[in-house]
């Protein structure tokens, strides 16, 4: 197969300056690393960020929230308020029938799982030093499937606490604070003033400070204890689902479900969100910087091909070459250019990515965390191609409209 | 026999605006028949070369008519034009022209992939063979750059041949070449009108070009001044 003539001649031009073709491959080499470098590590970034998140919150919780009295009469322009001074009404912050709504939340396809918690706002105390914190009672399989809090274990078993009323499992920080090992009691007195010793059988770090200073585990009975409930009291239902990024979306529907309030984890945690959203935008703005430089590369050098081949472009015209057929050989030349570059900065993007996946930067974070991400590959290809044909399309139409006579009668 | 115009001119002016605005043609019309070797002749500033262009069809800024084979040229678009020149104009040019990277045979043949009427393989046949004609068969596989001036304008003349254009046309196609070269590129044009019919249009300001030429069109301030008709 033999290439058409207009392929022919833009091969020809490249073969015979493989050296400024090479120095504007380059720029796209260069650009294209970086952009898929770059981007590569916002998003294994974003994505530890969200796992670290998901080790203690949950995509969507449930609780009762507290009510404020209402009027007892109905209020319009012609009459007062009977309650001038309303105060919170709530007098338990149990969940009605949790069973029958974690049942129902299951059905739902878009919900992977949903357990049920206690919560219990506490105060630990080992001799006469205290610590504020909050034990979380759990059924320990529906919440370890959920927060795989295994995984964050340094001593002891979580399993344990399943059949194990007055165990406890503690944060990294409440044990180095109270000087607390395994096997160690600890008493804890919950803001109800119900108190209890328990016996630790698990330290676990989620290497959260926060949580790693205040949270505990203990078995859902337990809790149901301090708060001086029944076997059925629940306080909070945590579900997952099976995209945490569209929790917006569910959790209205979730709501539809019940009346008790369902928050969103993009809600509670708008903050960090926003961090990482303008990481997110920063990015491929510096990447496309990088590009638009890159792209000036191959403008020029196309530019100057265009210049230098002016005798050549009047000559292929005379010849009855049209203006569509002179744009074709110079978008091919910028098209060859792009492509090469572009090959080589994906090659040198991935072998970036796979050295500093190699990186271990210590705890917590352990291996730096940047992701292979096909999507990112693919972009930076679509990317890279794309600004190179830009690049090349202006001063095409430049040569395009080059009149021969005016190169003649020179 | 009768004679068959291939080329006509009706009443065709063009003005330069730069620097001040002057009219560099003044209703020039003439007819060129099928076979004829025609030269245009005149002092520099005459306007014999910017008719030429005209004629070309790469300069479409003027006011008049132009036809080629009975087919009005005058007001066609750029893309239309372009094929017209590709099919039917063959261009020799005083500097040579030929694109340096590509091999002769390749100069010579890429007017005719343009056309794509013929197989790769017939052109590069064809374009072995018009190379034969000018006797340059020995140097095809060379780089246009690396031969002589006098050989690099016989492989401009084998490359306006190619598609067997009706016309050709050339620019001082012997005003950079010395006498024996000037000699060869004369009668191979002599031969082209002769044996294969072609009309051959020449701007020159070489009397013994022009004399041996069929017919001399006389230019002075943009007007013909003369018919000089040599062969009938």
């Amino acid at each position: 197969m033999r290439l058409k003539v207009n392929y022919d001649i833009a091969f020809t031009h490249i073969l015979t300056r493989k050296k400024q073709t090479l120095v504007a491959a380059m720029g796209v080499t260069v650009g294209i690393a970086l952009y898929i470098f770059s981007n590569s590590i916002v998003s294994g970034v974003s994505s530890y960020t969200k796992l670290n998140m998901f080790k203690t919150i949950p995509h969507i919780r449930i609780h009762k929230e507290d009510e404020i009295s209402k009027s007892l009469i109905a209020t319009d322009s012609t009459t007062f308020n009977l309650i001038s001074n309303p105060k919170i009404t709530t007098t338990s912050k149990t969940i009605i029938n949790p069973y029958g709504l974690i049942d129902q939340l299951k059905k739902q396809p878009y919900v992977l799982n949903a357990a049920p918690q206690v919560n219990v706002d506490l105060f630990y105390s080992s001799g006469k030093s205290q610590l504020k914190g909050m034990a979380s009672g759990i059924d320990v399989q529906a919440a370890d499937a959920m927060f795989n809090i295994t995984s964050t274990m340094l001593a002891g078993n979580l399993e344990n606490l399943s059949s194990d009323l007055n165990g406890i499992v503690i944060g990294r920080g409440i044990a180095e604070k109270l000087n607390l090992r395994m096997g160690d009691n600890l008493s804890i007195i919950s803001s109800l003033g119900v108190s209890k010793v328990l016996k630790v059988i698990g330290v676990f770090a989620t290497d959260n400070r926060a949580t790693d200073d205040s949270k505990s585990y203990i078995h859902l009975a337990t809790a149901q204890q301090l708060i001086g409930g029944n076997p059925t009291s629940v306080t909070d239902i945590y579900v997952k689902l099976s995209n945490p990024d569209s929790s917006g979306v569910y959790a209205p529907r979730l709501q539809q479900l019940t009346q008790y309030k369902v928050e969103d984890w993009q809600i509670e945690n708008a903050d960090q969100l926003a961090q990482s959203k303008l990481t997110g935008t920063m990015t491929p703005l510096i990447s496309f910087s990088i590009m638009l430089v890159a792209s000036f590369g191959i403008y020029n050098i196309i530019n100057m091909t265009i210049t230098q081949k002016m005798n050549d472009i009047a000559i292929l015209k005379a010849n009855g070459f049209k203006g569509k057929d002179i744009i074709k050989i110079f978008l091919t030349e910028a098209f060859i250019m792009g492509a090469f570059g572009t090959l080589l900065g994906v090659s040198i993007g991935a072998i970036l990515v796979y050295i500093a996946k190699g990186i271990y930067v210590g705890p917590p974070v352990g291996y730096f965390p940047v992701r292979f991400d096909a999507s990112i590959f693919i972009s930076g290809i679509f990317f890279g191609l794309f600004v190179s044909l830009g690049a090349g399309y202006f001063p095409a139409r430049k040569a395009a409209k080059i009149d021969p006579v005016d190169i003649f009668r020179k | 026999m009768k004679k068959e115009v291939i080329l006509a001119t009706k009443g065709l002016s063009k003005y330069f605006l730069e620097p001040v605005k002057f009219k560099v043609l003044d209703d020039v019309s003439f007819e060129v028949m099928k076979g004829e070797f025609l030269t245009i002749v005149g002092k520099s500033g005459s306007g014999k070369s910017t008719l030429l262009y005209c004629l070309s069809t790469m300069d479409t800024d003027y006011e008049g008519e132009l036809l080629i084979s009975n087919q009005r040229i005058t007001g066609q678009k750029a893309d239309t034009l372009a094929s017209i020149r590709n099919e039917k104009i063959g261009f020799v040019f005083q500097f040579h022209y030929l694109l340096p990277e590509f091999s002769c045979l390749k100069n010579v043949m890429i007017p005719a992939l343009k056309l794509g009427e013929h197989s790769y393989e017939e052109i590069e046949e064809k374009a072995y063979e018009k190379l034969n004609i000018l006797g340059l068969a020995d140097q095809a596989l060379k780089d246009a750059s690396k031969l002589s001036g006098g050989q690099q304008q016989r492989v401009a003349i084998a490359r306006a041949l190619i598609n067997e254009p009706d016309i050709i046309m050339g620019d001082e196609p012997t005003g950079n070449l010395d006498s024996k070269n000037t000699a060869i590129v004369f009668d191979i044009f002599q031969q082209i009108a002769q044996d294969y019919g072609q009309t051959i249009i020449a701007v020159t300001h070489d009397n013994d070009f022009a004399k041996a030429s069929h017919r001399t069109i006389e230019m002075a301030d943009g007007k013909i001044i003369s018919h000089q008709k040599i062969f009938e």
